[in-house]
């Protein structure tokens, strides 16, 4: 054991005091100090990656000016200059919210089912286990990998493109959607059962009813999002759309004029759906 | 009961509406584009299988494993400082622009604005447009993900200061404290955790966006990926995937377990 002496006058009884004799406000200690671990961490990531960093053979100073008047022209003078025309340009858009559109449907469809399986109350705890396992694997794979991987596949094509952007949506509707089917309230269940409800009749009774607003919020939400991959998508696997003219005025006609229209046409399309989300998700999604 | 049965009977007809219009807005997505269901449906299967096969990484392809390492390393430093290097910007940008400590009316309009239009620009735009000015560098990649991360951080930012409780701040203003105290001393130790979860969940996403913006820019993962797939070297291409499987993963159950320690 330790002799410890006493502090000659406490000022607060208990409390912990400086050398000076002060008391001391922050006190580092478990969670607290586990959060300055942490950022300590990652502030030393963060600067080791910026030292060892490829800055490339630019000069970096010049390079900064000359990316801050590429942004002011794209920003500034939108227009088209010949590569495309106007409908083309739209024409894309409405190809990129299609695969969007599509992707969200047959997404939606599969996620109903893993999602129920995947819901504590509906489920048993390993099949629950297993689609959650299963979900992270397909979360792993960046996007844009699973749609390249599809197009070697089965061909590019709008097929490839959707079969490869379903897997996120998949998985994040199923997650949505399980945590929604989790929340009912279990009174409501049991009396089903106590009727002798059979397992279905539960689902089309109580569940579906009770979240169906729920339920389509999160839709909409991820159809948001997947209109953002899809332009991506578009750019990067060529799997057409608005991306993939996005992806041809940057790299190939080197115009900015062209890619700042096409991101104006992106930029108000994420916008309404975006603030349609968010009313959504206020209106129907309660705080987690 | 004549109420709760016309009740009901609006219900359903506005869900049968709705599932109406759903399937009606994707019949025409799909003549629109060209997509058929029933081939879809058979091809899938096939697809999944040829790939099982093909995808696999062979004993060969394991000799490829440290270029496909350090790759995934430096993809995986992007991610992190891209992610804390805008956290910190954003967050300026949300304490000022918030409407519990923030600086009033311009600025707080000024603030959502910003968030909106760099969340919403495409990646793929930020990429193409750096790459004129910055060339095929580590770097590009590096300023293309700030820049959306930025967006999307001031975003989560600007809900987390707005919840915030105001008791505090309403206390230390009372004490006379300054607007740099009452920021250090109030706003981050009640934020703190919060934001830390977003930029955990930041650096998880990050990773795998950095794929993407690494196959434009040609760096990282996304160029090692890009290299083997193009050159159908589709073994090598597997192995890659399934390296960033792994790392995505263990980035996932380490955030996992540091908001456990933390919260």
């Amino acid at each position: 054991m330790m002799c410890r002496k006493p502090p000659s006058e406490p000022a607060v009884r208990g409390a912990r005091l400086s050398k000076t004799g002060k008391v001391r406000v922050h006190v580092i200690d478990g969670p607290n100090g586990a959060l300055l671990t942490v950022v300590g961490v990652l502030a030393l990531v963060s600067a080791i990656a910026m030292v060892t960093m490829d800055y490339g053979k630019v000069d970096f100073f010049q390079a900064c000016a000359d990316a801050a008047v590429d942004f002011g022209q794209m920003m500034l003078a939108p227009g088209l200059a010949g590569h495309f025309t106007l409908f083309e340009v739209l024409e894309g858009l409405f190809v990129s919210l299609a695969l969007a559109a599509l992707t969200t449907f047959i997404g939606a469809l599969i996620a109903f089912f893993t999602g129920l399986f995947a819901a504590g109350n509906l489920s048993n705890r390993r099949v629950a286990l297993v689609i959650k396992v299963l979900m992270s694997v397909f979360r792993a794979v960046p996007t844009i990998l699973w749609v390249l991987v599809f197009s070697v596949a089965i061909g590019l094509g709008p097929e490839a493109a959707v079969t490869g952007l379903l897997f996120h949506s998949v998985a994040y509707l199923t997650k949505a959607y399980s945590e929604a089917f989790e929340e009912i309230d279990p009174g409501v269940l049991e009396a089903l059962r106590a009727s002798g409800a059979r397992w279905w009749q539960i689902v089309f009774r109580a569940v579906v009813p009770a979240t169906s607003a729920e339920l389509l919020s999160w839709t909409f939400i991820r159809f948001e999002m997947n209109f953002v991959n899809a332009v991506a998508v578009g750019a990067v696997a060529g799997a057409g759309g608005i991306g993939y003219q996005l992806f041809l005025a940057g790299s190939f006609y080197l115009n900015i004029h062209e890619v700042g229209l096409i991101v104006y046409l992106c930029l108000a399309v994420a916008i309404v759906l975006e603030v349609a989300a968010t009313m959504l998700r206020k209106h129907y999604i309660g705080r987690r | 009961m004549e109420r709760s049965r016309a009740f009901f009977r609006k219900k359903t007809c506005v869900l049968a509406g709705m599932a109406a219009a759903f399937l009606v807005v994707n019949a025409v997505a799909a003549v629109y584009v060209g997509f058929d269901f029933g081939e879809a449906a058979a091809e899938v299967p096939a697809g999944v299988a040829w790939l099982l096969v093909e995808f696999v990484p062979t004993v060969d392809s394991l000799g490829k494993l440290d270029t496909i390492a350090s790759a995934l390393a430096s993809t995986v430093l992007v991610s992190v400082a891209s992610s804390c290097i805008a956290a910190v910007f954003a967050f300026v940008l949300a304490v000022l622009g918030s409407k519990t400590v923030g600086r009033g009316g311009l600025s707080a309009l000024i603030a959502r604005a910003v968030a909106s239009v760099f969340r919403n620009i495409p990646v793929v735009a930020w990429a193409l447009i750096l790459l004129f000015s910055f060339k095929q560098s580590e770097f590009t990649g590096f300023l293309a993900l700030f820049l959306t991360t930025f967006g999307y951080l001031t975003r989560c930012f600007l809900e987390t200061v707005d919840e915030m409780d105001t008791g505090p701040i309403e206390a230390l203003r009372a004490t006379g404290a300054t607007y740099a105290q009452i920021v250090a001393q109030a706003v981050v130790p009640m934020t703190a955790t919060s934001l830390l979860s977003w930029i955990l969940y930041m650096i998880e996403n990050n990773v795998r966006d950095a794929t993407l913006v690494g196959i434009l820019t040609g760096t990282g993962i996304g160029f090692v990926f890009d290299l083997y797939y193009k050159s159908f070297r589709y073994d090598i291409a597997g192995l890659t995937i399934l390296s960033i499987v792994i790392v995505v993963i263990a980035c996932e159950l380490t955030s996992n377990y540091v908001r456990r320690k933390v919260l």
